[in-house]
């Protein structure tokens, strides 16, 4: 192979544009601030890029899974798993880990209670989930009353060390990426998501175990949502009721911009860590830029619904 | 009575009953409602979710979903405090305009053939974006005219009865027994057959959405007008509702298939169902959770109908 088309090929990936746009913005950024700072500007961006990386990889999933499915149960699932764990941990160090098996439970019975309705009742997933996400929300209210609990001290500072300026966090997210790209593409059941994404009726003629693997997908963005609650309540001090709000319209968004087919059936796994750097970079420079919140947001949404007609425009 | 106990028409009356379910109770357990004034201050803010589930109505009747409608509906409500308090003529243009971005992005859609999701989730960043340069903090105030307008207290009806009746018949007539209205939900039914016949989709799905942004657009202004005052997070959880809603009155999401009564049914019930549960002394935390287990029970009541015709 030509080195000319090896640079095509990769040029054709779709993840490569989030990493594009995102270098773009930082070195704008870094022209705003005059150079200062640059390495802890991604020092922060891999920090706070986690929590959308892990709960953008759920939703990546569940929308590979064929046109209309979609996961809106992911911020009250952060936010349950998050005040469940919290609270059963009351601070102790020793209860790190049944914590994180309880947020892991969590997330298991609230993708088991999405699946469930969706095939018990033959609803859309939009509506199954949203009906789950109401459900989980008030049990989150009410669980979450009364004294906010202090995560275990070794958890903190999991959640906040860096090794060599690189975030604990960062590392098992990039570990996680690398294990999830080579499960999309090499493993039984990557294949089958993408062939069940792909056209569901042949998946099913073709043999394929159509329903074991939507379960799976729903219930592995479930306890991924739910680990993000269990690590965003520990970084920031405690659980919050609003803590998952942020995460529904960002997670669709950091799928659709890191270059994962939005009809199903082709996942981009580094595109979801290359779309929210891209994001939180985006953020940091408007910031710089002496931006305000409204504008931030407003070019925000206009550059999901530039990338997805960019994206409707190269069909191969 | 077997033909009342036919599955279409058991499915037509569910919406119904579910209203019922909720509602008297409510009348039971604390009669004083059963008044003009009660009934007035249980519905007064069922008006503008019945009008963001109609917006959302005419969305899904082309087989597409707007995650916007509920910043758009925050967006229209800081205008109609800010705007349209300063400058009645600039007020009101811009929201034409926002009627006519409404119209467009539906044509965006059908003209690159675009999710509508990602799109709607796009311009939901867009409304909430200028609804916080317009307002960054909670505040403004509403024009007088709209305040007496949507409090108005009608003569023996209480109104938001009335309007919620008007506003379901009138779109059941344009929707479901006019021309336009057939012609329209076939955009959603089967695009193809309608583009074959020689209509232009481009313009039918506009055309929904721009009536979608209308109804986005009335919906903001009694809200401002109940409220007084406006935040751009006012109306945040509209779009979360509205979809409920128009699936709880029989709605679906592919096919054109949808029912503007039912919608208005399903959305006043899952208003009312949070003073249901005020009545019956149950904390407001499960309000939502309440609405959560009313979808839950209605689908899982139409699962079973749909299963018997089987």
């Amino acid at each position: 192979m030509s080195s000319f088309t090896a640079a095509r090929t990769v040029l054709r990936k779709p993840w490569l544009w989030s990493y594009a746009g995102a270098l773009v913005v930082w070195l704008v950024t870094l022209g705003g601030v005059r150079g200062q700072g640059a390495g802890g500007i991604i020092a922060a961006a891999l920090t706070f890029s986690v929590f959308l990386v892990l709960v953008g990889f759920g939703q990546m999933l569940v929308i590979t899974s064929g046109p209309g499915n979609i996961d809106l149960s992911v911020p009250s699932t952060i936010t349950f798993a998050g005040v469940v764990a919290m609270q059963l941990m009351g601070g102790q160090n020793d209860m790190i880990v049944p914590g994180a098996l309880a947020a892991v439970a969590v997330g298991a019975a609230v993708g088991s209670l999405n699946y469930g309705l969706i095939r018990l009742l033959r609803i859309p997933p939009i509506i199954a989930t949203m009906s789950s996400s109401f459900l989980v929300q008030s049990m989150a209210i009410s669980y979450g009353r009364g004294e906010r609990a202090i995560p275990p001290s070794d958890l903190v500072a999991f959640a906040n060390g860096r090794v060599l300026g690189v975030p604990y966090t960062a590392i098992a997210a990039v570990a996680l990426a690398i294990a999830l790209g080579y499960v999309t593409t090499r493993s039984v059941y990557g294949r089958s998501l993408s062939a069940l994404g792909q056209n569901a009726g042949a998946a099913r003629l073709a043999g394929i175990r159509v329903e074991r693997t939507r379960y799976f997908t729903y219930a592995l963005c479930a306890v991924l949502a739910a680990l993000t609650g269990y690590l965003l309540a520990a970084f920031s001090g405690g659980a919050t009721l609003d803590m998952g709000d942020d995460y529904m319209l960002s997670s669709i968004a950091v799928t659709v911009i890191g270059g994962t087919a939005v009809a199903g059936g082709r996942a981009s796994v580094p595109g979801i860590w290359g779309a929210a750097l891209f994001l939180f970079l985006m953020v940091t420079m408007l910031n710089a830029l002496g931006v305000g919140a409204g504008l931030r947001l407003v070019i925000t949404g206009v550059l999901i619904i530039g990338i997805i007609i960019f994206a409707s425009n190269r069909k191969i | 009575m077997n033909a009342l106990l036919q599955p279409a028409r058991l499915r037509a009356a569910l919406p119904v009953i579910s209203l019922l379910i909720v509602v008297l109770p409510i009348f039971y357990l604390q009669p004083q409602t059963l008044s003009y004034f009660g009934i007035n201050m249980l519905m007064n803010l069922a008006v503008p979710i019945v009008l963001a589930t109609m917006s959302q109505m005419c969305v899904i009747t082309v087989s597409d979903l707007d995650l916007s409608i509920g910043s758009f509906v925050g967006f229209v409500a800081c205008v109609g405090a800010s705007l349209l308090q300063q400058n009645t003529v600039f007020g009101i243009a811009v929201l034409v305009g926002c009627v006519l971005v409404y119209g467009v992005v539906g044509m965006l859609i059908e003209w690159r053939n675009l999710p509508s999701i990602v799109v709607t989730l796009g311009m939901s960043f867009v409304w909430l974006g200028l609804a916080l340069l317009l307002m960054p903090a909670p505040g403004g105030s509403t024009p007088e005219w709209l305040q007496h307008l949507v409090q108005w207290h009608m003569p023996l009806i209480p109104f938001p009865i009335v309007a919620a009746v008007v506003i379901a018949v009138a779109t059941h007539f344009f929707l479901m027994r006019s021309a336009w209205g057939t012609l329209l939900r076939g955009a959603g039914g089967n695009g193809r057959a309608l583009a074959r016949a020689g209509w232009s989709l481009l313009w039918a799905r506009g055309l929904m959405y721009a009536l979608a942004g209308v109804f986005g657009v009335l919906s903001g202004l009694t809200l401002v007008g109940f409220t007084t005052s406006a935040d751009a997070n006012i109306a945040l959880r509209y779009t979360m509702i509205s979809i409920a809603a128009v699936i709880l009155g029989g709605g679906e999401f592919v096919g054109g298939r949808v029912s503007p009564c039912g919608a208005v049914i399903g959305a006043l019930t899952l208003t009312l169902a949070a003073s249901f549960l005020s009545f019956l002394d149950i904390s407001p935390t499960w309000q939502i959770g309440a609405q959560g287990a009313i979808l839950i029970a209605v689908l899982s009541l139409r699962a079973v109908i749909g299963r018997t015709r089987a």
